[in-house]
């Protein structure tokens, strides 16, 4: 199964680097690599097509990885990187930031800090005395939601005509120019992160046993709760931040490595993250082939939706082998 | 003493269900909690397995505080077999009893040692689960599926065995089929185990000593013959009951729901005709 990911997400990798608005061949691609050949192709391949490529590799792993967490400690297949909240902080700080002109260069970091306090935020709602309940979180996070997002709209159509344009493409999800910077700034920590979420894996098997055997498996569900979802918020704002809200990635990338592997987490967790940055670099090479250049975010719902309608056919077809 | 409980009080929140029960459960032996609905008979069991904060009072085990030990040490003493099990999809049945292991891998360790390997057969093999192993959880019988989850309790190698309401769900034959299975942990390994159980003549068969509760507190506790007299089945579960002498030793028969619960009214002892 990694081997099958993998090779997938090498051939991706290569595509991505040969394809565009400038085509390359393998051979150039290999020559540009090694800082040979003419420097048009050097300099395409090593700041415009390598870093976006690492963005999308960062962004897609890490959203894949987080939905992954969040639908096993949730119990909840239709739970995403985004339910806790999370677009919705950022959401309401960047289109707050675009739509008023303002602090433009903070907005990665900006949008990372709503991000983050939001899903704070969901967590003390969902905090009771017994500790942190489920259901409650889930609700918490609908209901903060759709208060943000009622004011992002407002903002939004409040705003003059040139900033809405700017503000709906980092909504819809974008890698266009993510360059070095974004990489070197977000990367360490989307690293450590997805370190960190393969370890909590286990803790998600003995979640899925229910309360009661978690418990008595010695298994602390607040602390288990809270470093899941902190992992899972890190990865997901560090995600946004990098590439506004890409949406589907985090949702059905963990269901269609389950449909693949079964459901041990422990293998569920990182092939997602594994199956999230393939995904993603594709998606953003076919953003990149047409006439005009397409937000990634649009792009990862028109490839994703058909991929995954197929892997539901095909695991309700009674050829399947185990 | 293996498990001792000392005047503790907890509930939901922060109405106290239990109030003030105290009792010890000793090495090796089976101690069964009867008591009506309502009486928290689950709630004690919940307090004891740390599913519930304690509000008074403290629980020794081995000695020590449970909540003063770390739940990974607590969990690999004590097992707990929950009422309602949450079946997590897709996983067999070998996958599952190796999360019993749980309790003893370190954060770090992502599989498996051979040692937990073998703890792992062993269990399966107690529970006769050994030929069931590669099957899918959802596609066992309740009977089997509860047994599969004995065996990962056992996985975890525990002293002592809390079970709630283990046959709920059964039918008779599986009832007993489970029961003779825990009697045979009991007697050949020593474990210890603490039953909540709701069909009083089970208990009886099957427990050294019986616990009666009643709204919250405990009402009786001793070895069957001794607790279970008509005045304590007219207290505590609101029933006239005739206690028979039967070929599998004393069972109760309820006769009926009494109106007043304060006044038994038939009390003797009735002996069953020698069934042969």
């Amino acid at each position: 199964m990694i081997g099958i990911l993998g090779v997938g997400l090498v051939i991706t990798i290569l595509l991505s680097l040969a394809q565009g608005s400038v085509a390359m061949s393998l051979q150039e691609v290999w020559q540009a690599l090694w800082h040979q050949g003419p420097a048009l192709n050097q300099t395409i391949l090593w700041e415009l097509r390598l870093p976006r490529i690492a963005a999308a590799l960062f962004v897609g792993s890490a959203l894949g990885m987080s939905g992954a967490l969040l639908q096993g400690m949730l119990r909840n297949g239709l739970a995403d990187p985004f339910i806790l909240g999370i677009s919705a902080g950022a959401g309401l700080v960047a289109i707050a930031l675009l739509t008023l002109n303002i602090f433009l260069s903070w907005l990665p970091i900006a949008a990372w800090v709503g991000a983050v306090l939001t899903s704070a935020l969901v967590y003390r709602l969902g905090h009771t005395v017994n500790g942190i309940a489920v259901e409650r979180l889930v609700l918490g996070g609908v209901a903060v939601s759709s208060l943000l997002g009622a004011i992002q709209t407002t903002l939004l159509l409040l705003s003059d005509d040139g900033r809405i344009q700017a503000a709906l493409n980092w909504l819809i999800g974008s890698l266009s120019g993510r360059g070095w910077t974004e990489v070197i700034n977000a990367g360490p920590y989307i690293s450590v992160a997805l370190i960190a979420g393969c370890l909590l894996s286990r803790n998600i098997n003995i979640l899925n046993l229910g309360d009661d055997l978690a418990v008595g498996l010695g298994v602390s569900l607040t602390r288990s709760r809270l470093l899941i979802g902190g992992v899972a918020t890190l990865l997901a704002a560090s995600a946004v931040s990098m590439a506004g809200l890409i949406g589907f990635v985090g949702l059905v990338v963990p269901h269609g490595v389950r449909l693949l592997v079964g459901t041990d987490y422990r293998w569920v967790v990182p092939l997602s993250a594994l199956g999230g940055a393939w995904v993603l670099i594709l998606a953003d090479l076919l953003a990149r082939l047409g006439a005009v250049e397409l937000p990634v975010g649009a792009v990862t719902a028109l490839l994703g939706s058909p991929l995954f309608i197929w892997l539901l056919y095909r695991r309700l077809s009674p050829l399947q082998g185990v | 003493m293996l498990l001792d409980l000392q005047q503790i009080s907890g509930g939901y929140d922060q109405t106290s269900i239990i109030q003030n029960v105290a009792f010890t459960l000793h090495e090796g032996e089976w101690l069964s909690l009867l008591g009506a609905n309502g009486s928290g008979k689950s709630t004690l069991l919940k307090l004891i397995s740390r599913m519930l904060p304690l509000q008074a009072g403290t629980i020794l085990l081995d000695g020590k505080a449970i909540h003063q030990q770390s739940p990974q040490t607590v969990a690999q003493q004590m097992a707990v077999l929950p009422q309602h099990q949450t079946l997590p999809s897709g996983i067999t049945v070998h996958q599952l009893v190796c999360l019993g292991r749980t309790p003893y891998q370190s954060w770090w360790q992502w599989s498996l040692t051979p040692t937990d390997h073998q703890h792992v057969k062993r269990a399966l093999a107690q529970t006769g689960m050994l030929p069931f192993r590669h099957r899918p959880l959802e596609q066992l019988s309740g009977g089997e599926r509860q047994r599969a989850f004995l065996a990962l309790a056992l996985a975890q190698n525990p002293k002592v065995l809390l079970l709630d309401e283990p046959t709920t769900f059964l039918d008779l034959h599986h009832q007993l089929e489970l029961l003779e299975l825990l009697r045979s942990l009991n007697q050949d390994r020593g474990l210890t185990i603490l039953t909540v159980l709701h069909d009083v003549n089970l208990a009886v068969r099957y427990s050294a000593r019986l616990a009666l509760l009643k709204e919250g507190r405990l009402f009786d506790l001793g070895p069957p013959p001794q607790v279970l007299t008509p005045r304590n089945l007219a207290q505590v579960f609101g029933i006239t009951a005739a206690l028979i002498d039967s070929p599998v030793g004393l069972q109760i028969c309820a006769i009926a729901a009494s109106a007043d619960s304060a006044t038994p009214s038939v009390p003797s002892t009735v002996h069953a005709h020698d069934p042969s």
